[in-house]
């Protein structure tokens, strides 16, 4: 086996070294009747080239030539040649959490590179080294607003990512912790006067995420006063992180969790990403997750550790703020060198390019069928309601190569035929262009054949 | 330093500071092409809710972020560098196939929603993988929604809890050994469970007497790491599943240690009722600096119903799909279906090892952990004699008579061009030194790690202070951890 590095004298030497006759001598503390004694029915040993053969043929059968218009938590972002170079070094790849700081210098100072910029972007004090993504950041950020308000209620937004819910219901059943939905108004956004009345004595905190599923930049400012008003915890959810480059961030949130996956993490069939929260000061000691900070060795040099570990789970067992052990740290350095790329005026360009490309694609589908929520601002998602079902138009898109928008009736069957729709600085006016004449054909009842021909 | 070690040598590295330190206005490694749609009115467009305050993230050229990161990963230790004996961590070898084949297009940049039709590659590697860990495992049925071993252990008990309440009654707590790893009681408080403790014997076995006095029809489960954190295999294993199934519990296992039994034995055939994968442990996805890990959880069959959703099945037409019509499952724990690209890696993992390959990978791993304990006898106190697996627990109990624990052997092994092994754990073991080689160790990478040991054995006799004010030779000599959380400075300001 190529990886074992040993030859057939050196595990004789070795054996003979402990005083053992055989392998099987190894093993004798399993009862002989629990012991494989025949090969395990996995595939045979392969060669590299065969692997990567096999490889090859599955990523063939996964649309690796379409052009896609699918957000909804998990987008196309361009993704810069050297955060693979820089993450593929060994000394990052193949390194441990890092717990002895002496030998871990390279990982602690980026993870607090990393805090500091998340802060920065999120207008928060404070930021962690990464969750597992943006739906547990997010209830792991809900479970920690409900121990700093010591009450158990949560309202939710309905126009929270759908799958982000389905987590935090997963979580807090368990809890005894009540989740009441607010839905959303005609603009998209949260309906402020639901969510006031849905805001109860017993409630710890409120979630919204924004921009929010459909892409509509929620009003934070309002929300946050009628929380605050009641003193109850503001929770911001941000799935599309470049929406930080010229979205105000939500900084009177008390809490901001977010999946940072647009900052140069693939798409990768939905993992891993980078997921992490951000608070303000006062806060910290009720934070999940891992936390470098800043300090001197003997010498009073500069260095970093990981600090405020007493809210771990490895100081802490049952205590713990949170049973987060392993987490992103390879994925938050994907992010980290994609913010130090752009930085502080590329982030702000490379929005701009997103905000204009939807905005182009929404005034393009708003001239053949309903573009929803129109009257609040959005950055770079948005629904569009056709008289055909969505499913039906994607049918046809794909036939062309194209992944139309996401149909929306498995998460909000009242939304009917509506699909969400992605644009980024990877979509171009071509895509957008062919899709809208597909979607127009069928929308002025074209039979399809003849939809098909109109393109290319 | 007086003594000299073979493995390693001294050299520069450079010097770095923060990001922000080299930023200045107008320096750029970005470049966007030029917009092929109307420009917009931003102020228009977004009017309050525009950012008024760019962040303050820094502004630098290509080069000098390739330096930056390049700088700072020199001062990381790596299993590239050399052996990482962590106890409990499996830090071994990661394979760069497994690499490329998750950079390749159709599976890097496939869209968690993209149609069924087009995600069949993605969902054969996921079908694949999950049939290999089922018969590596001898269980049922898998999930692989889980991103990491802990999110792996909470799935794990919302499973126990779900099935139990299926039959009527919940419970209230989860029994743990007193050895356990610090997530196991976090997670069953996380689910809304007690924890209750169990004592160890004095072969840092389960007390199997102690266990059955305690076992009654309050206890949904108990957590058992098996191979346990002393790197011992419970021999009375079949008793142990046998106490709990006898009053309706579960048995939950910890698979952190499978490294151990991959090829050689399956917890499905020895009483186990559940338990998560390391992805990041045992199969080689690598553990970049604390994670992406992935915690695929596999069941048995009465489990099944349980599992989040959605399950990955198979169609009548022979393709592959996911099942949302699972009216019993626990629900989701993640958005979207797990750590994909840790399924690639572990996938191309098993397929490079194949049966052969993966039973001697756990024997090579086995024997290297026997030859560190023989080696290593004598000059280290070794508080526990039962057999070893794929870890050995030393304590430090002859150096603490000098004054030297087991975090200054650690600090004082970095000198030797060692990553430390792990220290204090587990908490049975006063001042632990929890070793683990994996099989990635040739012999002579084993020989220079024994030979340090015993050198600083001999130091810890000599010259006790040099061991105590180890490391020597890092950037940064012992760092203030008190001051670091009394007044934390969490980020940097201008």
């Amino acid at each position: 086996m190529r990886y074992l590095p040993k030859s057939p004298a050196d595990r004789a030497a070795m054996l003979k070294s402990i005083g053992l006759g055989s392998i099987d001598d190894l093993f004798a503390p399993i009862p002989p009747e629990y012991r494989v004694t025949g090969d395990l029915d996995v595939p045979r040993q392969m060669a590299e080239f065969e692997i990567v053969d096999w490889f090859r043929q599955r990523s063939r059968e996964n649309g690796d030539d379409y052009t896609s218009f699918l957000g909804a938590g998990a987008y196309y972002h361009y993704r810069p040649v050297i955060i693979d170079s820089l993450i593929s070094r060994g000394e990052f790849l193949t390194a441990y959490t890092p717990y002895q700081a002496e030998v871990s210098q390279g990982t602690l100072q980026s993870i607090f590179e990393f805090q500091t910029m998340i802060s920065e972007l999120t207008g928060m004090d404070v930021a962690n080294a990464s969750m597992y993504d943006g739906s547990t950041a997010s209830t792991e950020a809900v479970l920690m607003a409900v121990r700093l308000a010591g009450r158990r209620a949560v309202a939710v937004a309905r126009s929270v990512h759908p799958e982000y819910r389905e987590v935090l219901s997963t979580y807090a059943h368990h809890q005894g912790m009540p989740i009441r939905e607010v839905g959303f108004e005609e603009n998209g956004r949260v309906n402020l006067q639901e969510l006031e009345t849905s805001i109860i004595p017993q409630t710890a905190c409120v979630l919204v995420q924004s921009p929010n599923f459909f892409g509509t930049i929620e009003d934070v400012a309002a929300i946050a006063e009628i929380a605050h008003k009641h003193n109850v915890l503001l929770v911001v959810a941000i799935a599309e992180a470049v929406s930080l480059g010229i979205v105000e961030p939500p900084r009177q949130a008390d809490i901001v969790a977010m999946e940072a996956q647009s900052f140069g993490v693939p798409l990768g069939f939905g993992g891993p990403y980078c997921g992490v929260i951000a608070t303000r000061e006062q806060n910290v000691r009720q934070m999940p997750g891992r936390l470098a900070g800043q300090t001197v060795d003997r010498r009073g040099k500069r260095g970093f550790v990981l600090t405020l570990a007493t809210r771990e789970q490895h100081i802490r067992r049952e205590r713990a703020t949170s049973n987060i052990c392993t987490n992103q740290a390879l994925i938050a350095l994907m992010a980290n060198i994609f913010m130090t790329i752009y930085g502080k005026v590329g982030l702000q360009e490379l929005a701009k390019q997103n905000l204009a490309k939807a905005a182009y694609a929404a005034e393009q589908f708003g001239k053949h069928a309903k573009v929803l929520f129109g009257r609040a601002p959005r950055f770079n998602e948005f629904a569009v309601e056709t008289k055909e079902d969505a499913q039906v138009i994607n049918g046809r898109l794909l036939g062309h190569k194209i992944v139309g928008g996401l149909p929306l009736r498995k998460f909000f069957p009242e939304l009917g035929n509506a699909a969400l729709w992605c644009c980024t600085e990877m979509t171009t006016r071509s895509a957008i262009d062919t899709a809208v004449g597909m979607l127009a054909e069928s929308e002025a009842d074209e039979p399809a054949a003849e939809a098909e021909e109109v393109v290319r | 330093m007086k003594r000299m070690t073979r493995k390693a040598t001294r050299h520069l590295s450079q010097n770095e500071g923060l990001i922000f330190e080299k930023s200045s206005a107008g320096k750029a490694a970005w470049k966007l092409p030029p917009l092929d749609v109307p420009e917009v009115d931003t102020a228009r467009l977004l009017g309050t809710a525009e950012r008024k305050e760019l962040a303050n993230l820094p502004e630098v050229s290509e080069i000098e972020i390739i330096r930056h990161f390049t700088r700072l990963s020199t001062w990381n230790y790596a299993i590239d560098l050399g052996m990482y004996p962590l106890g409990s961590c499996t830090m071994k070898y990661n394979p760069r196939v497994n690499e490329v084949v998750t950079r390749l297009e159709g599976l890097a940049n496939g869209h968690p929603y993209q149609p069924e039709r087009i995600s069949q590659g993605a969902l054969r590697v996921m079908k694949l993988l999950s049939e290999c860990l089922i018969e590596i495992t001898g269980m049922d049925a898998i999930t692989l929604q889980p991103a990491a071993g802990a999110h792996g252990e909470l799935t794990g008990l919302l499973l126990v809890r779900a099935y139990l309440q299926s039959k009527g009654n919940p419970r209230k707590k989860i029994l743990i050994p007193d050895s356990a790893h610090g997530t196991n009681p976090a997670t069953a408080a996380t689910v809304g469970y007690a924890v209750e403790n169990l004592k160890s014997n004095s072969a840092g076995m389960v007390d199997v007497a102690a266990l059955a006095s305690q076992m009654n029809e309050d206890i949904a489960a108990l957590m058992l790491t098996n191979p346990n954190t002393l790197g011992v295999f419970e021999q009375e294993i079949h008793k142990i599943a046998d106490i709990l199934h006898g009053q309706g519990g579960l048995v939950y296992m910890d698979g952190a240690n499978m490294n151990a039994l991959v090829g050689k034995a399956r917890p499905g055939d020895f009483g186990v009722d559940l338990l998560h994968l390391n992805l990041h442990k045992t199969f080689s996805t690598p553990h970049g600096g604390g994670g992406p890990g992935s915690g695929p959880v596999a069941v048995r069959q009465a489990l099944e119903p349980f599992l989040p959703k959605p399950v990955l099945v198979a169609k009548a037409d022979g393709t592959l799909g996911f099942d949302y019509d699972r009216p019993q499952s626990i629900g989701r724990v993640r958005a979207f279906y797990g750590n994909f690209g840790m399924f690639t890696r572990a996938l191309a993992y098993i397929l490079a090892n194949g049966p052969d390959g993966l039973r001697q990978t756990t024997e090579d791993a086995v024997l290297n952990a026997n030859y560190i304990r023989k080696g290593l006898e004598g000059a280290y106190d070794l508080p526990y004699k039962t057999p070893s697996m794929h870890e050995v627990v030393f304590s430090d109990r002859l150096q603490a008579e000098k004054g030297v624990r087991t975090m200054d052997i650690a600090k004082r092994l970095i000198d030797y061009g060692f990553h430390p092994y792990t220290t204090a754990f587990p908490l049975i073991v006063p001042g632990a030194l929890m070793i683990e080689p994996t099989e990635s160790e040739p012999k002579e990478e084993l020989d220079l790690f024994i030979e340090a040991m015993r050198s600083i054995a001999a130091e810890v006799e000599e010259d006790p202070k040099t061991v105590v004010d180890a490391p020597h030779s890092t950037r940064v000599s012992r760092l203030d951890e008190v001051t670091a959380a009394r007044k934390p400075v969490l980020r940097w300001k201008p």
